[in-house]
């Protein structure tokens, strides 16, 4: 049973990273548009993407 | 839920022999020839070439409940009004879009305008139908992003995002006490099922009473922070000296965390965490779909009455015009009004000669010619020439205002409608206390007072409103969902209850059984070439007759020096003599030679022909014929009150088989009508869009609007549909008949379980996994139930 003390707490580390993941999510607007996030990924191609905006360089 | 990819065309075909689909929208169409149904689409379907961005056609799906992406007839007013300007040179806007069909529609829209070099971000939103703008220059770029929407097939109005935020951050914070309730139930019953499974058996009591204390360390604060919602509403209730739903969930909360904490304290054996944290995940479940629902479908009727409150050009004295809201004009401002806009004031025509369609007003469906001196009222749609109007009245003295004031009055004396949950939690909240108050006496007579206690908060945990929180707001939120992809906006809450219960459908004429604007009737001698003649004077005119003759032969080209005189008609100078289009007195016909209906008639005369007779007809809605007829095998009773000509009321009425109808009937009149079929005992459905409705659609049990209705008649409706549609009227009655039977079977379900599992829970028997279970399967139950309201039919 001394496997508990050790146990409990790492399995309630992981569920808290999952709750703090999800409020991350959420916060930063990925629950937004459900309908539309899942119909996109059809149209992206690679000559639709924009150029990188100003603030955000690719490494060459 | 996503779009369903069907390649069909998304209308169903008027016309049984389809041999073209539109190459731009898909709609059907019965003529062979031409790629598109109008000069709309052709003209979307060129830009997106030009665009070249063709590769919507191939990927897009159709949803069927969706507008058709044909671009609208008439450019939405200035977006520039509603963008908002940053500090550093870029704008902002929010613009609602109409006519979304799938991710290809997201696409198309993001991909034309990011070709524009000033926009940075263009973002649609297909869940809630928005589109987020910002672009580099001033706020007037706005009417020209808006111009691209509209032209490749969308409607888009202007959208105020700071109004809505109060109420998406409440949605938020909802979600965030989900989350974390969430958290809480699946840890705590983790361990809950370590010790029912464990204790007795080899657990000892040390491991059982550790077990206890993490939970208890997880789910207290979980409890406090998850339950603020149902404490803050039970506080204010119990405030106001009532009880509410929240009332029993609250005590029930508290107690039982409160017992658990003692039991774990004194090391026994029963804690109850696992219990209340489900309990609060499954009521946060219900209450975020209520509001979610239910602030979406809000906010998108807050909207479109936000936009048709168009500003006023007035006229200062030193010449110059400028835009302001209406609200703030005074009596005395001279406000111009262009021909086709609306007159946004009270007020006597002080320049200019024109003619206005009071439709809204009175539901006439013929205009008026005024001139200087004449009266106007606000919501007169000027047609012919531009007008300066002297403002009268604002404010309280406006026809406009006297209308309110006869709703408020109406309103005022219908009795408040309780939802029937809280009809419900009314009565069930003091019985459930009385029973588990009993339940405390009647132990603690028998033994210890922990023991009763502890039965006693078993009683207040089984009876917990859980099953009966889902129970209304789980089938509401997806019948809303269902009709809000359908274009139709439930605007009250309680609207389906009271959709459920009617018997009486009460139809205003114009605007909403017809489409308020008059078609040309093809019969009789009118040769092609006669009309195009016709057609080609008629182009110099926005009278509703002139335009409908425009539409009959839109290859007419506009012929040149012709004159419009308001309220008579056009003159066109020719060598051979005056060629007049106009009213019967214009064109010099005697009285005599009246066929039929004298009103919506256009003559036209030349010189040395015999003159011709173009004869109009306000058309109906294409399936009002289909509605009515299945309403009355609905078994509703029928009646139609209209402000219109008798003449035109009967003919309307006969075609349609509608053996009640009232002609030339005021606003009073209609709320008197309706107040006496409902003392009579019939529950009445008001389906109108008038300003001569707006009482009448307060005074009913409830009422349904037209999009293109005044706003007046959005706040007063219950529902607003959008569409040429009718079939709106009979959907919503289906899906309200529909989601009331399943909210009273999720309400039988929850009583049901109710009289199982208290007796037990009286009996003392009941042990913490069993109320775990009895919560979880009832809610489950109640909530796979009102799934099947999705299905499609």
């Amino acid at each position: 049973m001394t496997g508990l003390l050790y146990l409990i707490p790492i399995a309630l580390a992981m569920g808290l990273a999952g709750l703090i993941a999800f409020l991350w999510a959420l916060r930063s607007g990925q629950f937004d548009d459900l309908d539309g996030a899942a119909g996109r990924v059809l149209f992206d191609d690679p000559a639709d993407i924009e150029p990188p905006a100003s603030d955000r360089s690719l490494p060459p | 839920m996503s779009a369903v990819a069907t390649l069909a065309p998304p209308r169903a075909p008027e016309q049984p022999t389809v041999t073209a689909a539109c190459r731009h929208c898909g709609a059907p169409m019965a003529r062979g020839g031409g790629d598109f149904c109008c000069s709309g689409c052709a003209g979307a379907y060129a830009f997106i070439r030009e665009l070249g961005l063709e590769r919507y056609y191939a990927g897009r799906s159709f949803d069927p409940g969706a507008r058709l992406p044909r671009p609208p007839e008439e450019p939405a007013g200035d977006a520039a009004l509603y963008a908002a300007a940053a500090g550093d040179g870029t704008a902002s806007l929010t613009l609602l879009l109409d006519g979304l069909h799938c991710a290809a529609c997201v696409w198309l829209i993001e991909q034309a305008l990011r070709r524009d070099p000033a926009v940075t971000i263009a973002r649609v939103n297909l869940t809630t139908r928005r589109l987020f703008l910002r672009w580099v220059g001033e706020p007037d770029v706005a009417t020209r992003l808006m111009r691209t929407v509209e032209r490749l097939g969308y409607r888009a109005i202007p959208y105020d995002a700071a109004r809505e935020s109060g109420s998406s951050e409440e949605e938020r914070a909802l979600l965030r006490a989900l989350a974390v309730a969430g958290f809480a139930a699946a840890n705590v019953m983790l361990l809950s099922v370590a010790i029912w499974a464990g204790f007795p058996g080899e657990m000892g009591p040390a491991t059982r009473d550790l077990l206890h204390w993490v939970s208890a360390l997880i789910a207290l604060p979980a409890i406090a922070y998850a339950g603020r919602p149902f404490f803050r509403s039970a506080i204010a209730a119990l405030g106001a000296r009532r009880t509410n739903m929240d009332v029993p969930i609250s005590a029930g909360v508290i107690l039982a965390a409160g017992m658990s904490l003692f039991e774990t304290a004194r090391s026994g054996p029963h804690a109850y965490f696992e219990s209340v944290a489900m309990l609060l995940f499954f009521l946060l479940v219900g209450r975020y779909l209520d509001r979610r629902a239910r602030g979406r479908v809000r906010s998108a009727a807050e909207h479109l009455l936000g936009f048709a409150a168009a500003p006023a050009t007035v006229l200062e004295a030193n010449g110059a015009s400028r835009r302001v809201p209406v609200a703030s004009l005074a009596a005395g401002d001279t406000v111009l009004v262009a021909a086709g806009e609306r007159i946004p004031v009270d007020g006597s025509v002080s320049q200019g000669r024109s003619s206005v369609d009071k439709s809204l007003i009175d539901g006439e469906s013929l205009p008026h010619a005024v001139e200087p001196g004449s009266d106007v009222l606000a919501g007169m749609l000027n047609v012919a020439a531009p007008l300066r109007v002297t403002v009268r009245a604002v404010g309280e003295r406006t026809f406009l205002a006297e209308v309110v004031r006869l709703m408020e009055a109406v309103e005022r004396g219908r009795a408040r409608l309780v939802a029937l949950a809280d009809r419900v939690a009314r009565r069930y909240a003091p019985a459930v206390h009385l029973l588990a108050l009993a339940t405390f006496v009647g132990w603690a007579f028998a033994g210890p007072w922990q023991a009763a206690l502890l039965n006693a908060i078993a009683v207040l945990i089984i009876t917990c409103p859980c099953a009966l929180g889902l129970a209304v707001p789980v089938a509401q939120v997806i019948a809303c969902n269902r009709l809000f992809r359908a274009g139709i906006l439930l605007k009250s809450a309680t609207a389906l209850e009271r959709l459920d219960e009617i018997d009486t459908v009460v139809f205003d004429k114009t605007g909403t059984l017809t489409r308020g604007r008059p078609e040309l009737c093809r019969e009789g001698s009118s040769e092609d070439a006669d009309l195009r003649e016709a057609a080609s004077l008629a182009a110099h005119s926005r009278h509703p007759l002139s335009r409908a003759l425009c539409r009959a032969a839109p290859e007419a080209r506009a012929a040149v020096g012709v004159e419009e005189h308001p309220g008579e008609g056009l003159s066109q100078a020719t060598p051979e003599g005056e060629i007049r289009l106009g009213s019967r007195q214009w064109c010099g016909i005697p009285e005599s030679t009246t066929c039929g209906d004298a009103d919506l008639e256009l003559w036209l005369a030349r010189p040395g022909l015999a003159p011709l007779r173009f004869r109009f007809e306000d058309e109906l809605r294409p399936d009002a014929r289909e509605t009515v007829s299945r309403l009355k095998a609905m078994g509703k009773r029928l009646v139609l009150l209209s402000g219109d000509r008798m003449e035109a009321v009967e003919r309307v009425a006969a075609e349609l088989g509608i053996e009640e109808w009232t002609a030339r009937v005021s606003p009073g009149e209609k709320c008197e009508t309706l107040r006496l079929i409902a003392s009579g005992g019939d529950r009445v459905l008001m389906v109108g869009d008038g300003l001569n409705d707006g009482p009448a659609l307060a005074a009913a049990h409830v009422s349904i609007s037209p999009s293109s209705a005044i706003d007046l008649c959005q706040t007063a409706a219950d529902v607003v549909f959008q569409g040429a549609s009718l079939r709106a009227v009979t959907e919503v009655l289906e899906v309200a008949r529909r989601s009331g039977r399943l909210v009273r079977e999720n309400i039988g379900f929850a009583i049901l379980y109710n009289l199982a599992a208290v007796p037990l829970a009286i009996a003392g028997l009941v042990t913490p996994p069993l109320a775990a279970a009895a919560m979880s399967g009832s809610s489950i139950t109640v909530v796979v139930n009102s799934l099947r309201l999705g299905r499609r039919a």
